[in-house]
């Protein structure tokens, strides 16, 4: 797991889903408490935790972590 | 062990922001607050809250701030920061408040060389209000007051404020970045943070201008507002850094 993704801040802008390099990211069919769509990924293993979608989040509602090469 | 790559900065509340789905405002707020947490500055910045829909950053930022009359916010900072010199101060303006009502200010200000920074919020129009002409609409732009689009002769030529403020000889920093794409956005982080560093460092005025987009009043979704500012705004805004005392040195 890399893409940490608040689903209760998301409001489904689709920035993300726009900039994803690999294109993990897509808009859910769900709604969040306020009323939104919410983003979710697709291919996670694909993600190579570059933050671009984490960085154009208005919402800061995405966390990136990496795992460690060596385990 | 993972490690961390990105995580929400410190200076903001842990709940949704007021703005609507797809506003850059909540975005250069993020990247305001990024640069204050990466400058260890948490517990030193204020924050001075303008009019319109930048003032709803009240209830989305965590720290100090201080509420400026329409306009005034950078007369409301030169006085906070003159009697509290020690404090990272910074104004938070949109384009309405700062182009329209606080121009006089915002000049004045940016005339004394006062050491402050000021982040200028431009939409080219005015977003709280529901979507009126401001003095940064571009020509052609479809708003409530200019249904056929602008017109330039009966309603002048948007104002491009950096180059304006740069044409003065206190200004030590003087920026525009567009928040539209990854590159811009990361632009803009270093600018943000070098305005900032500046001001630690005494310098004097810094100003960086963000252009930012409104969904709601444009009447688009939040993408096709990207590709909007990609073809219309940033052709006539044109991002660069104007003024960098710093970087002659």
């Amino acid at each position: 797991m890399n893409v940490h993704i608040n689903t209760l801040l998301c409001k489904g802008c689709a920035f993300c889903v726009k900039y994803c390099p690999k294109k993990i990211l897509e808009m859910g069919t769900e709604r969040n408490k306020k009323g939104h769509f919410f983003v979710i990924t697709t291919d996670e293993e694909k993600c190579t935790s570059c933050a671009i979608c984490a960085a154009m989040c208005p919402e800061a509602a995405i966390e990136i972590t990496k795992e460690d090469s060596n385990g | 062990m993972a490690q961390k790559i990105y995580s929400r900065p410190k200076s903001l509340m842990p709940m949704p922001s007021g703005f609507c789905p797809g506003c850059l405002h909540p975005l250069a707020t993020k990247l305001i607050a990024d640069a204050i947490d990466e400058l260890g500055q948490n517990n030193n910045a204020v924050h001075v809250l303008p009019v319109g829909c930048s003032a709803l950053n009240l209830m989305y930022w965590r720290g100090d701030m201080l509420g400026a009359a329409h306009g005034r916010a950078p007369a409301a900072a030169t006085g906070f920061k003159r009697s509290a010199p020690d404090r990272l101060v910074f104004a938070y303006q949109g384009d309405g408040d700062l182009a329209a009502i606080g121009l006089a200010e915002i000049m004045s200000a940016a005339n004394r060389g006062e050491n402050f920074t000021v982040f200028f919020a431009n939409n080219s129009t005015y977003g709280m209000t529901g979507g009126q002409m401001a003095p940064t609409t571009l020509i052609g732009q479809k708003t409530s007051t200019t249904k056929y689009g602008r017109d330039a002769e009966t309603t002048g030529f948007p104002m491009r404020m950096c180059e304006i403020i740069s044409t003065l000889d206190a200004p030590y920093y003087v920026a525009r970045f567009a928040l539209n794409a990854p590159k811009g956005v990361n632009q803009a982080k270093k600018g943000i943070k070098k305005a900032l560093q500046y001001q630690l460092e005494g310098k004097g005025f810094t100003f960086v201008e963000l252009l930012t987009n409104c969904p709601t009043t444009w009447g688009m979704t939040p993408l096709q507002s990207l590709d909007y500012m990609e073809t219309n705004t940033i052709p006539y805004f044109i991002p660069g850094v104007y003024k960098d005392k710093g970087e002659k040195a």
